[in-house]
């Protein structure tokens, strides 16, 4: 989707001197597409059209091709997201261990009316996601970059509450 | 389970042994546990000699397919002047399965040990680590192992101090599964949708970027430095039933089993122990149903099969099965086979990479299939044509993701029938299925 | 040079069959005669192998193997009608028509539909997905010519590969995964590359339609004639398609020397003007100072009387769009005058190349037979010429529309003779004024400007008396005693190649529908 906002260029300054370093990695400018659109994520919390065809340009595509790939990878949101973004996988060995009432309590907690949607405070946003590989450690949850294992819906209160009052750390 | 656990008696710890073990995470904890030793005698040797050895040791690929590891190496030209690569598959994606992840998060300087000895023996001067992009702690984990190892001159244009020029860079993945599949993993690194590419040409010949390439799973690559250090023979010794399966192998236990965690394990392992001893056995007051022994794209097995089968590549293609990626889900009595079937049909819909036809429409029909059965609309033909859908999407299309839907479905309505005729017939309570 | 390439023989639905070392099973089966049913496989695109439809059983091989992309093999034996390869078709008709639209009452594509037609041949005769609801899109304009349909789209990538390989401007791409997969674009930019309609033609179903044609015809109502593309000096290979003597549409016809399978948009909107209605269907004479129109015999004896009468300087003004055998005969007309024959060209700023093939461009200069004009004599030298006309006892114009030129420039001392399809008002001033036909009602051919000879067929009937200008000019040399009449264009082609070094040996049988080189290093007039 576009941007309701200005668009402010990602690669100035320093995300152009970290992408430029990437880039040293790779016989090709291509080949750095994939961290420059995390290079983006981080920046900006999602990717923007503005940001595909800003991408493009830094590494000689075309927006069109960006845009391909972007919607490729699911990690890559094209929304912008609540502060917290929580992935919950409820693939089937999770799904065995109660992964369905992991989902249904983080909703209830965060207030998110559904999958995908961001809660009212703008703090989260939950999602189902396919298999985390962490099958052992059921249910593993994802919330921003915190890796979160054995997960049940009894403990879903306190970790919303920690990332509500922003007091993950 | 979280570490550090104490191994059981009938474990035989060689991979996962520092697991559990944050000290080993560092360039001097490794070192101190001998680690780099390996990869100092390897860069000894004539790159030849590595690969013969790693050949000799009847390594093989521990992502899945099985493949052996040294002949794999042997396929890769004489160094000319193209470049070669290694690629590690770090991109652990295999419902059910979790042991790479561990390998990483404990002994990340194990697998740039293993990296740097198949990148010496194949003549590649860079390894990709693709990692998938979920994987936020191993992948910090790793940068910094990474770093260390650059700063202590493991890595670099004077690798060891030996003059070889070896750079191992990650590559961090965006969510897609089929970015496992070793050609779908070189096109991603490439900037480009995760596509599997139609072979041949094979990697070896024309890999990432055109050239000639490697790829090894993250498991295969840290029994290499093992290997090295204590010879083929040792390795091939370790060996319970068949001489084709050799040295050990990690077993990612998850689903409904009391301990749930890695395990590692003899080639030729009971499975049967694996689950009900190993792994602790059912919770209180439940029975053995199912199991899938090598991550989800392997057929089901049931309860007997499960309890008599060995764990090696041959012994469970004897069940009708494969070893797969080692990734064993549980299934107790209490659950829905049915139910379990369509939420894996599920998963591969959503991961079809969309190129091949079978594929893009046969897992979004099959999981649709399925939902109608569970939602008590199905029709006992309905199997029919589940199972004359997963023939078609067997061996049809450029990679197996579209076998890997097949399989658990083909293999479900064989082993469980009763479960879905019980939907079907509305002797069970419908479930909705959300879309 | 004169390495014979290795041939490997293999037999294909007990065909044998002998092709060049890696040729696909794809084509060798054509080769045979066999067509392998396929969908993301095109000769001018990069192989994918993703619609696996080419599924065939190779004995010995175990499985199934996709044709276009495996080579063929010395003693291979290919089945198509195989029962599992036959099954496997099936099924992925099946798969693809789960989602399809069954609209092919009101889809562009139906009658020339690649899945209509395997599906019609070897498909189920009913559903089995009766009881799911179809994927719905709305219809997306790409821009430029193209609306994309999603919900007929089959994913075979064609479209994208083209972009991508052949244009090499990735302006679409597969967006999404799984069955949720679609052929997107970044809202920043059309689908607007000057060769971008090739997407609709590779489109094996109706997802990419032309806008220009949408609802115009169905494809069973359309006449389709070899012909040669006048919107510039390329000569690209193009297929006239009419209905009812009407054009309405152009598309590329394969020629590997030429334009491979392609051409470009420009010249796809050359239809247009061929369906314009101001036509001159009579010829018309000057009498008693109005213009009236009469019979050809009293035309032509008029024209042939001027001519006699005449002597001295003689000026033609031609357009680089008639073909050669009129240019040939007009000069012949007027040996033993002091002639000068001149042409213009469009002449625009830039060069529209497909970069994935090479030496095919949209060119600068917009007229299809800029060289073959030069090698006959006629020089880029319009101006020059037109300020001669006052002091020429005959001014012949053929086919030039005389845009710019004043009236008076037209009328000095000599006689004006008009001869064309529209009567522009500076003709008016005309003695004698004849109608031709145009290039969609003629046979002719034109010389690109790499030097290669190409003819055209006619496609319909000329409006009302409009004669060929080839007929016209040799019936004018009838007039004048200087040979027989001629019956066709066939013929006019071989009197110019008996007296034109560059054409000699060449016919209209030499040069079929594909066209050869002229015969020594002729390429003139390409660029300037």
């Amino acid at each position: 989707m576009k941007d309701t906002a200005e668009y402010q260029p990602v690669f100035i300054g320093e995300p152009r001197e970290r992408l430029d370093e990437t880039l040293k990695k790779y016989p090709t400018k291509q080949a750095g597409l994939l961290p420059a659109l995390w290079i983006v994520q981080e920046e900006r919390g999602w990717i923007s059209d503005e940001a595909i065809a800003e991408t493009a340009q830094v590494l000689r595509l075309t927006a069109a091709y960006v845009k391909g790939v972007v919607t490729f990878y699911t990690m890559y949101h094209r929304h912008p997201v609540g502060e917290n973004f929580v992935q919950i996988c409820t693939t089937t060995p999770c799904n065995l261990c109660g992964a369905e009432g992991v989902v249904e309590a983080f909703l209830r907690e965060t207030g998110c009316e559904s999958l995908g949607a961001t809660s009212p405070d703008g703090k989260f946003t939950v999602f189902e996601v396919e298999c985390l590989g962490a099958c052992g450690f059921a249910t593993p949850v994802l919330i921003n970059d915190d890796f979160l294992e054995d997960v049940t819906a009894d403990k879903i209160p306190a970790i919303v509450k920690k990332y509500r009052d922003g007091t993950s750390g | 389970m979280g570490y550090p656990h104490e191994p059981h008696p009938n474990e035989t710890i060689l991979l996962s042994r520092y697991f559990g073990d944050a000290d080993a995470r560092s360039y001097k904890g490794w070192t101190k546990r001998g680690g780099y030793k390996a990869l100092e005698k390897a860069l000894g040797m004539e790159r030849s000699e590595v690969t013969e050895v790693v050949k000799e040791s009847g390594l093989r690929g521990r992502g899945g397919a099985g493949f052996p590891t040294g002949l794999k190496w042997a396929f890769m030209p004489e160094k000319n002047s193209k470049p070669h690569y290694l690629c590690c598959n770090a991109d652990e994606s295999e419902p059910g399965t979790f042991k790479d992840r561990e390998i990483m998060r404990w002994t990340p300087h194990a697998l740039i040990e293993g990296c740097a000895i198949a990148q010496y023996a194949i003549s590649a001067e860079i390894t990709y680590i693709y990692i998938r992009g979920e994987f936020t702690e191993p992948l910090k984990i790793m940068q910094e192992a990474l770093d260390e190892a650059y700063a202590k001159g493991v890595l670099g244009n004077n690798a060891m101090g030996t003059g070889n020029k070896l750079d191992m860079y990650i590559h961090r993945g965006a969510g897609a599964y089929i970015c496992g599949e070793e050609t779908a993993m070189m096109n991603s690194i490439e900037g480009k949708r995760g596509n599997p590419r139609i072979k041949p040409p094979f990697p070896a010949a024309y890999g990432v970027f055109g050239m000639p390439t490697t790829i090894n799973n993250v498991e295969t690559l840290v029994a290499v430095p093992h290997i090295v250090l204590e010879g083929a023979e040792w390795y091939k010794a370790m060996s319970l039933s068949n001489p084709k399966s050799t040295g050990t192998k990690l077993y990612s236990v998850c689903g409904h089993v009391k301990q749930p965690g890695n395990y590692e394990v003899t080639m030729g392992f009971p499975l049967g122990e694996l689950v009900h001893e190993l792994a602790g056995g059912m919770r209180d007051g439940r029975t053995l149903k199912a199991c899938i022994p090598g991550g989800s794209s392997v057929p089901i097995l049931n309860k007997e099969e499960t309890e008599s089968c060995l764990l090696d590549y041959e012994g469970c293609v004897e069940k009708g099965t494969m070893l797969g990626s080692g990734g064993v889900i549980v299934f107790d009595d209490s659950a829905d086979m049915v139910y379990q079937i369509m939420r894996l049909a599920r998963f591969y819909a959503h991961e079809s990479c969309a190129q091949c036809t079978q594929c893009r429409e046969g897992t979004a029909w099959t999981t649709r299939i399925l939902e109608r059965i569970l939602a008590g609309k199905g029709a006992m033909k309905d199997l029919d044509l589940l199972l004359n859908l997963a023939d078609q999407m067997t061996g049809k299309t450029i990679c197996v993701l579209s076998d890997s839907c097949a399989a658990p479905v083909v293999s479900g309505i064989e082993k469980f029938r009763d479960e879905f005729a019980a939907y079907i017939n509305g002797k069970r309570e419908p479930v909705m299925v959300q879309d | 040079m004169g390495v014979a390439e290795k041939q490997v023989k293999l037999t294909v639905e007990g065909f044998d069959v002998t092709v060049p070392e890696g040729t696909t099973v794809l084509e060798a089966a054509k080769q045979a005669g066999v067509l392998i049913p396929h969908y993301c496989y095109h000769p001018g695109l990069p192989i994918a192998g993703v619609c696996r439809m080419c599924l065939v059983k190779i004995e010995g091989a175990p499985g199934l193997q996709i044709a276009c992309a495996t080579n063929a093999a010395e003693g291979q034996r290919v089945s198509v009608l195989d029962d599992e390869a036959a099954g496997a078709r099936q099924s992925v008709l099946e798969f693809l028509l789960i989602n399809h639209p069954l609209d092919c009452p009101i889809c562009d594509q139906a009658g020339e539909c690649e899945l209509q037609n395997y599906v019609f041949q070897e498909g189920r005769s009913n559903t089995r997905y009766a009881e799911y609801a179809k994927r719905f899109s709305p219809v997306e304009d790409f821009g430029g010519d193209i609306l994309y349909v999603p919900n007929r789209c089959i994913l075979c990538t064609r479209c994208v590969r083209f972009m991508d390989h052949v244009a090499e401007d990735s302006v679409i791409n597969v967006s999404e995964r799984g069955d949720r997969a679609f052929i997107g674009k970044h809202p920043d930019r059309e689908l607007d590359h000057p060769w971008s309609g090739n997407v609709v033609d590779l489109c094996p179903v109706g997802s990419l339609i032309s806008k220009d044609f949408l609802h115009k015809a169905r494809a069973w109502e359309l006449d389709g004639t070899a012909s040669i593309c006048t919107g510039c000096s390329q000569g690209c290979n193009i297929n006239i398609e009419t209905r009812n003597a009407v054009v309405v549409r152009l598309r590329p016809r394969t020629n590997l020397a030429v334009n491979r399978y392609f051409m470009c948009d420009h010249g796809r909107m050359q239809y247009r003007w061929m369906n314009r209605g101001d036509r001159i269907e009579a010829p018309l004479v000057l009498e008693d100072g109005e213009l009236v129109a009469c019979d050809w015999d009293h035309a032509l004896a008029r024209a042939a009387q001027i001519l006699k009468g005449s002597s001295g300087k003689a000026v033609a003004l031609i357009s680089p769009a008639v073909p050669n055998e009129a240019l040939y005969l007009l000069r012949t007309l007027f040996e033993g005058f002091d002639f000068s024959g001149a042409f213009r060209v469009e002449r625009v700023e830039e060069e529209h190349a497909l970069s994935g093939v090479e030496n095919l461009a949209l060119r600068r200069e917009r007229a299809p037979n800029v060289a073959g004009a030069t090698i006959l004599g006629y020089e880029e030298q319009f101006d020059s010429a037109v300020a001669t006309v006052k002091d020429a006892s005959v001014t012949f114009v053929l086919a030039e529309p005389l845009t710019g030129v004043d009236v008076s420039a037209l009328t000095g001392n000599g006689n004006f003779i008009y001869v064309g399809a529209y009567l522009p008002d500076v003709a008016r001033s005309a003695t004698v004024i004849l109608p031709t036909t145009i290039v969609a009602e003629e046979d002719g051919t034109y010389v690109n400007r790499d030097g290669r000879v190409q003819r055209y067929f006619q496609a319909r009937s000329g409006p009302g008396m409009a004669r060929p200008a080839w007929w016209i000019t040799g019936e004018l040399l009838a007039e004048l005693d200087r040979g027989e009449p001629l019956i066709s264009a066939a013929q006019a082609f071989d009197r110019l190649a008996e007296s034109e070094p560059q054409f000699a040996e060449l016919s209209y049988d030499t040069l079929g529908t594909s066209g050869a080189a002229l015969k020594q290093d002729a390429v003139v007039g390409a660029t300037r």
